[in-house]
Order: structure tokens, then sequence, then C-alpha cells
């Protein structure tokens, strides 16, 4: 337990300092940089709560795809010279998040959260590590799941079969979503001359 | 590591982002601060998937993964709306030179 405390208090530190120089540091570039660094802590946060899928997932689309947009934006843009400067709604700007975080810490350390019961929260990290199917059965054994049933349960409860049984509309709505996006952005980027 | 602490995290996160978003003039920096929202926004997601039992835990603890599904669709809106806005903010670019906000409003036309 040390140790995880450990960790996450090093990832909370470089998240939330990264995360005040993207918005603060005047050098687009360098916040573009930082960017990054606050996608690979939170995907840090994805594996300490056993959410491992996530984590990859995270990597792979906004460390990978994401960062490397804004960076091709900051370069393609040639306002980078004047950087980035505030505008001109500082105090609004300051006093409304600092409610909004005032309001959310209450609430989130006044509320009594009906917590996983201690006895099942190995048991539902393992069902949510397992959601990609990448432990093998000797893990399952040694993390005292020994009956079949529970086994049968837990190898076929996998975020896969959430997305085409109980949240098949979704699923749908995001495939149009992204077709609907990827026109749009040729459409946009393309420019008129093309029409 | 406790739910709470993992919550406060995430609300800072989403804050520091929202403080971006309103006061920065730059439309990529406005971008960048949204994006930290986003992140915000999924861990809470995913710790309150992680440490909260929900509805029907009993009779299958499938129902765990709920947060992590509803994370996988925020990441496909977010790439989806990234991938938008900065296809708006190239096309702005290119009809008015610059990508500043308190410049910009000439984009009702």
């Amino acid at each position: 337990m040390f140790f995880q405390d450990v960790v996450f208090w090093v990832l909370a530190v470089v998240a939330i300092g990264a995360a005040v120089g993207v918005v603060v540091i005047r050098d687009l570039f360098r916040s573009a940089l930082l960017l990054a660094l606050v996608f690979v802590a939170v995907a840090g946060f994805f594996v300490m709560m056993s959410a491992e899928f996530l984590a990859v997932v995270q990597v792979l689309i906004y460390v990978g795809a994401i960062s490397i947009l804004f960076i091709f934006a900051v370069m393609l843009t040639s306002d980078v010279r004047r950087g980035n400067l505030p505008n001109r709604l500082q105090i609004p700007a300051v006093v409304l998040p600092a409610l909004l975080l005032a309001a959310m810490v209450v609430t989130a350390v006044s509320t009594e959260w009906r917590l996983i019961p201690d006895s099942q929260q190995e048991r539902a990290g393992l069902v949510q590590t397992q959601s990609v199917n990448i432990l093998s059965d000797n893990a399952l054994e040694q993390a005292g799941i020994s009956s079949p049933e529970e086994m049968e349960q837990i190898q076929q409860s996998g975020i896969a079969d959430l997305l085409i049984s109980d949240f098949v509309l979704p699923f749908e709505m995001a495939s149009v979503l992204l077709l609907a996006a990827l026109i749009g952005a040729l459409a946009l980027a393309r420019g008129r001359e093309g029409t | 590591m406790s739910l709470e602490s993992m919550l406060i995290v995430a609300a800072i996160l989403f804050c520091i982002g929202l403080y971006g978003a309103l006061a920065r003039s730059n439309v990529i920096a406005v971008l960048m601060s949204i994006e930290l929202m986003f992140n915000g926004v999924n861990l809470t997601f995913v710790a309150l998937a992680r440490y909260v039992a929900p509805q029907g835990i009993q009779d299958n603890i499938a129902v765990v993964l709920t947060g992590q599904v509803f994370a996988v669709f925020i990441i496909t809106v977010a790439a989806a709306e990234i991938a938008l806005g900065l296809g708006i903010v190239f096309a702005m670019y290119r009809s008015t030179e610059t990508v500043n906000l308190t410049e910009a409003a000439q984009l009702r036309n």
C-alpha cells in the first residue's frame, strides 16, 4: 500500500504541475509537450485503478495522436511568436473555477459513498483488469477465484461484450459521429477553392 | 490512495482546464485546456467505477465495468472534437491570418 501511495502522489504532482504549465506557459509548443505529460500521468492513474485497457487507449490516442495534432497545429499557425496571451477575462476566469473546485472537493469529501465492500475490492479490480482478457487462468486461481462458475463469469465480462450488448446504441452513434466528424474535418480543411 | 483523493485530483485537473479555456486568447491553447477537462472527467468516471458499488453488483460483478465503457465513449468524442476543432482553427487561420480569439469577431460572417 505504501508503494501505491508514493506512486499516486508522484503522479498527482506531475499531472497537476504539468496541467498548470499547459495553461500558464506562454510558449505554445512547450505547453503542447506538457499536455502530453499530463496525458501520460493520467494513463498512470488508469493503470493504478486497474483500467489497463483505458491506459493503453489513452497512450495511443491522446499521447500518440492528439498531442501530435496539437504540435502540428502550433507549427502551422504563425501566431506562435506572440504565444499564449491571457485575455481580458482574468478575474472571472479565476473565480469561477475556484468556486467550482471548492464545490467539487466538498462534494467528494462529504458524500457517503457506497463503496465496494473490502471483501469484493480485489475481485472487482480483477474483473476490470480482465475486461480485455489479459490474465491467465492461473493468475485468477492465485487471486482466490477457484469455482468454475465464477471463473466463467469473470472471463465473459469484458468491455467488448458490454459495447455490443448494453451499450450498442451509443456504440453505433459513436460510429456515426466519427464518420460525420471525419467528413466535416475534411470539408473544413479543404477550403473553398475545391468546390 | 483513496476514492476521495482521486476525485480531488480529477477536480483540480478539470478546474485548471476550465481556467485555461476561459482565460486564454489563443484558440489552440483553449482546445488544449478543453482536453485537460476531458481528462479530469475520465479520471472521475474510472475512479467511481473502481471504488463505488453500483446497483446489482451482487448478481453480476461485470457492472463494475460501466464507468470504463463511459470513458471509452468520452475518448472517442474527444478525438472527434479535436479533429473538427483544429479543422476550424486552420480554416480560421487561412481566412483571417490569426488564431487569436479576441481578434476573431469576423467569424460570425
